[in-house]
């Protein structure tokens, strides 16, 4: 065989990680949307068991500045106007007060029982479907064998090198490709073990009867309105991620990550023998 | 990334984030899927309480812990007639009404329920809205006043029938505000019907004369202004047939969550 590089596909996704990874997509996606139709009920966020209500850390209001209705956002001492987008948006002559704009939640129009219902069906789909994915992520080996950084992986010069590479979009090739890079376990590894059950965990602290049941962890979140809290940041890191992942899924090959996702084949240029197949 | 692809990338994107938000709100109006969606509040209910000890407390609080702007919330304060002349005599002629499926039917006077067995706790009220108050309440302890009007065996449920009308525009008759629990939770040592708050007599926006606290589940299941508690073997022809104002118009008749 030549030197010259040559694609072969490799089997980079098993199938209960592909399953498992579009139903999280369905459940998450839902689950954010009808999570924002929730919180538009009251726009507000507080830290403690109690709500502080002339003093929250997060708000979105609507206000009169002269005379002109606007949309203001608070956190902490700071205030932004963000007409359009929080506290006061929607078509141009109907607006309308709210916390996040109709196009981010469900349903579109302002119904919190309705939100609370698609919110409880798709957490049920969530934590299940994530029950499935760490049971057979820990028992199949998929977490120690995919996830977890190797002893070299995670020396400092390796490290410093992949955040220099991923800064300026370079991503490994050929055999290095095969596996996943540090940057890439450590933040599956944040986003599966700690911001996904956090999101389980501090929604349950938002139960009343979940409180009466296990009285103990809502204190560990510092109070339910801590745990509201935590459960909005949470939800925003995971927002954060998604944002960052669908751009590197485009820039590093649209087309061979969907297909890695939805066959399990993921295509990487080689010299010499191989295994895997030939595309 | 070249300028056509981006172009191209973007129009892809914002054309199935369209098509997503089109059909996500075409299946919030189907009632179908909606009933799908509603299986869930089973789960949860069944979950919470395969789990959940039957006498297990909600958490009380300090009197340092006490909210100086407690939020009142639904009703503030009652326009129906019967209501502002009892509110006018100062309940002078109110009586709490415990009847339906129940051996001796009670009338009591304000001051009768009083000297009932009562309980005094300080809680955190949760709002399906999602913010919470903390306050003190004192009040008649609800299983002693089924306990002396005496269940018959088919009761299932108890409902609360309030003063309050917070929908006038129901043509249904279904605007007068109502809530009904199920025997656990009316048995709960915990759910009272108060008639005091943070030591001084119940305010008419929190409720006066009586309202329910039924501290493991969100405020709308707090029945405010109750003039009377009906024992039912089921929530069928109350209202609409959720068992409540807002179940109602599409809440979770189950609010532990």
């Amino acid at each position: 065989m030549a030197d010259k590089p040559a694609k072969v596909l490799v089997r980079r996704h098993s199938g209960v990680t592909r399953i498992t990874h579009w139903l999280n997509v369905l459940a998450v996606s839902l689950l954010l949307m009808s999570g924002l139709q929730i919180f538009n009920a009251h726009p507000a966020l507080y830290w403690g068991a109690k709500s502080t209500f002339a003093d929250p850390w997060v708000s979105m209001r609507k206000v009169e500045v002269a005379g002109q209705p606007r949309g203001i956002t608070t956190v902490g001492d700071l205030t932004f106007d963000t007409t359009g987008l929080f506290g006061w948006s929607g078509a141009e002559g109907a607006r309308e007060q709210r916390g996040f704009p109709a196009w981010a939640t469900v349903p579109s129009w302002r119904d919190l029982g309705a939100g609370r219902s698609w919110h409880f069906f798709f957490a049920w789909v969530f934590v299940l479907n994530g029950l499935v994915y760490w049971a057979w992520g820990l028992i199949g080996g998929h977490v120690a064998r995919d996830l977890l950084p190797t002893r070299a992986q995670l020396r400092p010069r390796n490290i410093l090198h992949e955040i220099a590479t991923h800064a300026r979009l370079q991503f490994p090739r050929g055999e290095a490709a095969r596996t996943y890079n540090v940057i890439q376990k450590l933040t599956y590894l944040l986003v599966i073990v700690v911001l996904l059950p956090l999101m389980v965990l501090t929604g349950l602290c938002m139960s009343p009867g979940f409180n009466a049941t296990v009285p103990g962890l809502i204190d560990l979140f510092g109070g339910r309105q801590s745990a509201r809290t935590i459960h909005f940041l949470s939800a925003s890191g995971i927002v954060l991620f998604i944002v960052v992942h669908l751009a590197l899924v485009v820039v590093s090959g649209l087309w061979n990550n969907i297909r890695s996702m939805i066959t399990g084949r993921y295509a990487i240029e080689v010299s010499g023998e191989v295994e895997g197949k030939r595309p | 990334m070249s300028l056509d692809r981006r172009r191209w990338l973007a129009a892809a994107g914002a054309t199935l984030g369209s098509l997503w938000l089109a059909g996500c709100d075409r299946l919030a109006t189907n009632p179908t899927f909606t009933g799908v969606l509603k299986v869930a509040e089973k789960w949860t209910k069944h979950a919470q309480r395969a789990v959940t000890d039957r006498k297990a407390l909600a958490r009380e609080f300090t009197a340092a812990d006490i909210s100086k702007d407690f939020k009142p919330n639904g009703t503030m304060r009652p326009q129906d007639p019967e209501y502002l002349r009892l509110l006018g005599e100062n309940f002078a002629g109110y009586r709490l009404v415990v009847d339906g499926l129940v051996e001796h039917p009670l009338a009591l006077s304000l001051a009768e329920v009083r000297a009932a067995p009562s309980r005094t706790q300080i809680t955190r009220h949760d709002c399906v809205e999602g913010w919470s108050s903390i306050g003190k309440w004192k009040g008649a302890r609800l299983s002693a006043l089924l306990d002396r009007a005496k269940l018959k065996p088919e009761a299932r449920y108890i409902v609360f029938h309030c003063a309050d009308t917070l929908d006038p525009s129901a043509t249904d008759g279904a605007g007068v505000y109502y809530e009904s629990i199920d025997l656990i939770d009316a048995y709960h040592p915990q759910t009272i019907l108060a008639y005091q708050m943070n030591d001084a007599t119940l305010p008419v926006r929190h409720g006066a004369p009586l309202r329910l606290r039924v501290e493991r589940q969100l405020g709308y299941k707090h029945a405010k202004y109750v003039m009377r508690v009906e024992a039912v073997a089921s929530l069928d022809g109350l209202g609409r047939g959720q068992g409540g104002f807002w179940p109602d118009r599409g809440y979770q008749w189950y609010a532990g969550i």
